[in-house]
């Protein structure tokens, strides 16, 4: 929201270089729009690619005389948030207005909050919460360039509608060490916010919208360097690929001798150009005092009773049950918990009541099913949760082969179905008597003879292509446990 | 067609009730003498921006309690379809899409507008010299100023061209105006009448309060003004009725006179007028007796950091983009904001601008404000510790009689000073009435009463009673 | 503190002085463009205001809490209900320049 001035940044010429390895230390900087049904601070429904200025009130215009009324949902959210999050809810709590002009923001000011924020403090997994809260979105503007000039210069539109509508803003501490975590964390935060219900989490849409503070320290160090802002990446992948970049120019700087300036950048996902975002003017002085015309917001015993009695089950409470009362591993019970979809699919699958080991179980699950949805949603893949709980209760009676039931897994995910029909329309049945399966084994040692001479000297590894022998010949249907034993009997090793 | 118009609001809308008074003829009587005052333009006392047309019936509902008599509205209220300019080129001809919450209760009450009126740019001001749409002339002597910021009512109202009138006070610019013009004004408790639709001067002092000829109008006009508004977040709901006065005694009260400000710096003309108040105080039963505020002194210094701050921050929406003035062909984006600011802002309203922004801004916050609004914290409790002692306090309402046109307006400090002892009571957020207690030089001296939070009733009884005793004349001022 | 002295003003020396770039950098945060010979003017006045109001840092305030809200009561919130919202012509009637249903500015990239 500042009047950009886009130059390239270049690392400084001269200066001396060194040999310093470098870790990254990065913030995060979360906006999240809050699915009520009405604005931050007046009745206005929220809306989305609706015409321009349709959604629009005396208040949410900024005209004059009007006045803002803090909407109780939007405090509920804030509150559920900070509860999912484990943060400390402040008792008391107050806006504050942030000073400064753009066309965007229709007051002259944004009603925000300065030191006495909804929620502080938390974590979710292994990343710290500074702060979490509310504030209004700023109004869309629309550059419609040289198509539209007015008065000799280029010229743009504003559309109120988006103006207004709730904000959650979610500020990290600097935990994440690398863009790739950044990513996964910021999948995990989603989802946690998704489950709440509190958002509908959209990148594409906006109603979730990300900013990094990067920073560089010689590995080791607990300094923390100068950090950069980096915005406008609306997607996990744009993100990732904006965090390495600027990590990457600020290795370019340090290395070279030079300083990294504090400063706002903007990453272009297409030519992957991080450009500068100074404005004409220094660094924004927003002259915050707290707003007049809100009062101190307490939260009440009962406010937060009801924001918890609004949320299912936590997942770091889901976690621990996991690990408590299904002995599942710590990071199995983690895995499973902060994904919703697939906790759920897992209990579901718990459900059936085979005779599987939850662990045997929650592994199908957080592996092998989470390995072929490519972060979807489990609930709309084709396979069902009695259908997984079926196929593990296979492979567990050795009815079919682990390779067999990986097989069946590809077909229910990518077409539904029971695994049984599968197994017998494929015929991935595990090989049936010991004399049939020892036959194969048999061939196989005849077909690959310097491998078996190698076992039989010691070499374990050179069983390798005598057990894929096998597996070919039966289509993948015998047990790999089962063969490698035949192998050494028969090999007398 | 003069008996008509010697009717105090309360009489007339008896009058109305009970049948012998017509409320289109009051209404139209109105009507043109505020119509002939603004086309007298330099001839005329100024008081009007707005003034409803011949073809308006006007006639509120006969059986509402305020039914049927004109209201004359100051120019900061929002009213639909109505210019609604606060006094601002900024918002020359601005036609707002709402009324105010307050105005639209009064509607509902039956009353019904008259005209919208002249005020300070903003609401900033104690004389109402800074008007885009001219200088208000005080009645009693047309050399002189009215006061500010609500000067258009106040003279409309002191020379019959109104019945009553809406006034707003942030630091003191109902009662000051009042005490200029010789009627009633009251600035309530914080929070008891609504704010929205009120385009905001200073959103933590600002509260909309009546100008009337007497203290039962005034009484009057509060009832049906107070409530708790939903699109106003600080209103409160005013913990009892508001009634009409009636009290003939001051027997049993106690009147506290703080030395702070009721001594040096006040006009001998005035402080003798006040003595003289308080003599008849005494002689109506009320005790007289010291109290001490010793902020009270800091109280201007405090304002004046604290009111530009948030006005500073108010007016930010005055950019060009969705209403009101815009710089002819700016040449890129800050052009239009800096030179549409530039062009639609007094000199009065840029300097608190000025000073507003600075106070805030990097470095200064805690020394300008911060310190000031701690300095509000002790203005409160040293209020608390004197109503510990007294019912209800007593000062002078402002340091002199009306002064003349363009005397004060080379040196703002001067002009602030008018303030002096009516800040105070809005720091505090308590509620205070000025009426009008004698003359000096043949200009009216106000009388202001304060009383704490929620106290409007006791100030209203308080008022009367000496209003009753006192018996000023404020007919001098009529057209 | 400002001190009225018999209803006339002395003309005080100024201890505070706003220099001309404080001056301009503060117009420029306002969005106010400050014709050349108003700067000075402007300097003035300010620099008279704040000597005086700068008096409250004589005040012991130590430990005094600030008032922000005079009002002693938490905020009423708003149920999370619909209102009515302005017809478009009504929300765009009062505006300078319209264009496809916005309001039409200078953009900010120029």
């Amino acid at each position: 929201m500042s009047e950009p001035q886009r130059t390239p940044r270049q690392p400084p010429a001269g200066g001396s270089s060194n040999d310093l390895a470098y870790e990254p230390v990065i913030g995060l900087e979360i906006h999240v729009q809050l699915a009520t049904a009405t604005k931050m601070f007046c009745g206005c429904e929220l809306s989305f690619g609706d015409p321009p200025n349709t959604h629009t009130c005396p208040v949410c215009l900024g005209l004059p005389g009007s006045l803002p009324v803090a909407n109780a949902r939007a405090v509920h959210f804030g509150l559920m948030i900070g509860l999912a999050l484990g943060s400390e809810l402040a008792p008391r709590s107050i806006f504050h207005r942030k000073n400064y002009f753009y066309p965007d923001l229709p007051k002259g000011y944004q009603i925000s909050q300065y030191d006495e924020p909804l929620c502080r403090g938390g974590r979710l997994a292994e990343v710290r919460i500074h702060r979490v809260h509310l504030e209004e979105d700023a109004a869309k503007l629309i550059h419609i360039g040289s198509s539209g000039r007015i008065h000799g210069s280029d010229a743009s539109i504003v559309d109120f509608n988006r103006g207004g509508t709730p904000l959650a803003e979610i500020v990290t501490e600097p935990d994440v060490r690398s863009p790739e975590q950044a990513s996964e964390w910021l999948k995990l935060l989603r989802s946690t916010l998704r489950q709440l219900g509190v958002s509908d989490v959209n990148m594409e849409e906006g109603s979730l919208r990300c900013d990094a503070n990067i920073s560089l320290r010689p590995t080791g160090s607990s300094e923390l360097g100068v950090k950069t802002e980096l915005k406008n990446m609306n997607s996990f992948r744009f993100i990732e690929r904006g965090i390495r970049a600027e990590i990457a120019r600020q290795e370019k700087v340090l290395q070279a001798g030079g300083t990294v300036e504090q400063e706002t950048l903007h990453f272009d996902p297409a030519s992957g150009a991080i450009t500068s975002l100074r404005s004409k003017e220094e660094a924004h002085d927003y002259r915050y005092f707290p707003e007049p015309d809100l009062l101190p917001v307490a939260i009440s015993q009962e406010m937060i009773d009801a924001a918890r009695a609004d949320m299912t089950e936590l997942p770091a409470d889901r976690a621990e049950r996991f690990a408590r009362e299904l002995v599942l591993s710590p990071e199995s019970a983690q895995q499973l918990a902060f994904r919703a979809g697939l906790a759920d699919f897992f209990e579901a699958a718990l459900a059936v009541q085979v005779d599987v080991p939850a662990q045997t179980l929650a592994n199908w699950v957080t592996v092998e099913l989470a390995g072929r949805l490519d972060d979807g949603d489990p609930a709309e893949a084709h396979a069902t949760p009695q259908a997984l709980a079926e196929l593990a209760a296979m492979v567990a009676s050795k009815q079919i082969s682990v390779g067999a039931g990986r097989q069946v897994l590809d077909r229910l995910v990518a077409e539904g179905g029971e695994p049984r029909a599968i197994v017998e329309a494929e015929g991935l049945a595990a090989i049936g008597g010991e004399d049939e399966l020892a036959g194969v084994v048999a061939a196989a040692l005849q077909a690959n003879a310097d491998a078996a001479a190698r076992v039989r000297e010691g070499n374990a590894k050179a069983i390798g292509p005598i057990v894929g022998y096998v597996m070919r010949e039966t289509k993948g249907r015998a047990d790999g446990t089962e063969v490698a034993r035949l192998v050494h009997e028969q090999l007398g090793s | 067609m003069s008996d008509v118009l010697s009717l105090s609001a309360a009489q007339a809308a008896d009058a109305i009730a009970a049948g012998s008074l017509s409320a289109q003829e009051l209404f139209e009587a109105y009507r043109a003498r505020a119509a002939a005052d603004r086309a007298a333009g330099e001839e005329g006392l100024n008081c009007f921006t707005w003034v409803a047309g011949g073809d308006q019936a006007g006639g509120g509902g006969a059986n509402a309690p305020l039914g049927g008599v004109p209201l004359a509205v100051k120019d900061l209220f929002c009213t639909e379809g109505v210019p609604s300019q606060s006094g601002s080129r900024i918002l020359e001809g601005y036609l707002p899409p709402y009324t105010a919450s307050v105005v639209r209760r009064l509607y509902g009450a039956g009353a019904t507008l008259l005209a919208k009126t002249n005020q300070d740019e903003f609401a900033m001001g104690s004389s109402n010299e800074n008007s885009a749409f001219g200088a208000v002339r005080n009645p009693w002597d047309r050399e002189r100023v009215p006061g500010g910021s609500s000067g258009g009512s106040a003279a409309a109202v002191a020379a019959g061209l109104a019945p009553w009138a809406l006034g707003t006070d942030t630091g003191g610019s109902i009662r000051q105006p009042a005490a200029l013009c010789g009627i009633v004004g009251l600035k309530p408790t914080y929070g008891s009448v609504s704010r929205y639709g009120m385009i905001a001067f200073a959103s933590s002092l600002d509260q909309a309060g009546p100008i009337t000829r007497d203290v039962r109008d005034a009484a009057l006009l509060l009832r049906y003004m107070v409530g708790h508004d939903p699109c106003d977040a600080t209103s409160l709901q005013f913990p009892h009725e508001i009634e009409l006065p009636s009290a003939a005694r001051l027997d049993g009260v106690r009147l506290g006179v703080p030395n702070e400000l009721s001594g040096e710096g006040i006009e001998a003309g005035v402080l003798d007028a006040f003595h003289a108040a308080l003599e008849r105080a005494r002689e109506l039963g009320a005790e007289v007796r010291e109290v001490e505020l010793p902020h009270a002194p800091h109280a201007l210094s405090a304002y004046y950091v604290l009111a530009p701050a948030e006005a500073s921050s108010n007016l930010a929406r005055f950019d060009g983009v969705r209403y009101g003035l815009r710089a002819e062909n700016p040449t890129d984006l800050l052009d239009m904001y800096t030179r549409t600011r530039h062009d639609g802002f007094g000199p009065e309203v840029k300097r608190r601008i000025m000073l507003g922004t600075y106070a805030l801004s990097s470095g200064y916050y805690d020394a300008y404000y911060g310190r000031a609004q701690r300095v509000r914290t002790k203005i409160a409790e040293d209020f608390r510790t004197a109503f510990a002692q007294v019912e209800l306090i007593v000062t002078p309402t402002a340091p002199s009689v009306a002064f003349k046109l363009g005397e004060k307006t080379a040196d703002p400090l001067a002009m602030y000073l008018n303030d002096y002892c009516t800040v105070p009571m809005s720091l505090a957020g308590i509620p205070a009435i000025s009426i009008p207690c004698g003359l000096s030089q043949g200009l009216p001296v106000g009388l202001q009463i304060a009383g704490p939070a929620f106290s409007e009733n006791r100030l209203l009884d308080a008022a009367y009673a000496l209003e009753q005793s006192i018996g000023f004349d404020g007919t001098p001022a009529r057209v | 503190m400002i001190v009225p002295a018999a209803g006339r003003w002395r003309s005080v020396q100024c201890a505070t002085v706003i220099e001309r770039d404080e001056v301009l950098h503060v117009a420029r945060l306002a969005r106010l463009a400050l014709a050349e010979d108003e700067v000075e003017p402007m300097a003035r006045e300010l620099s008279a205001v704040l000597d005086h109001v700068a008096k409250i840092g004589e005040l012991d305030l130590d430990g005094v809490p600030a008032t922000s809200h005079v009002v002693d009561v938490t905020g009423a919130l708003r149920p999370d209900e619909p209102r009515p919202c302005l017809p478009r012509e009504v929300a765009l009637s009062q505006a300078p320049a319209v264009a496809d249903g916005g309001f039409l500015v200078p953009s900010p990239q120029a």
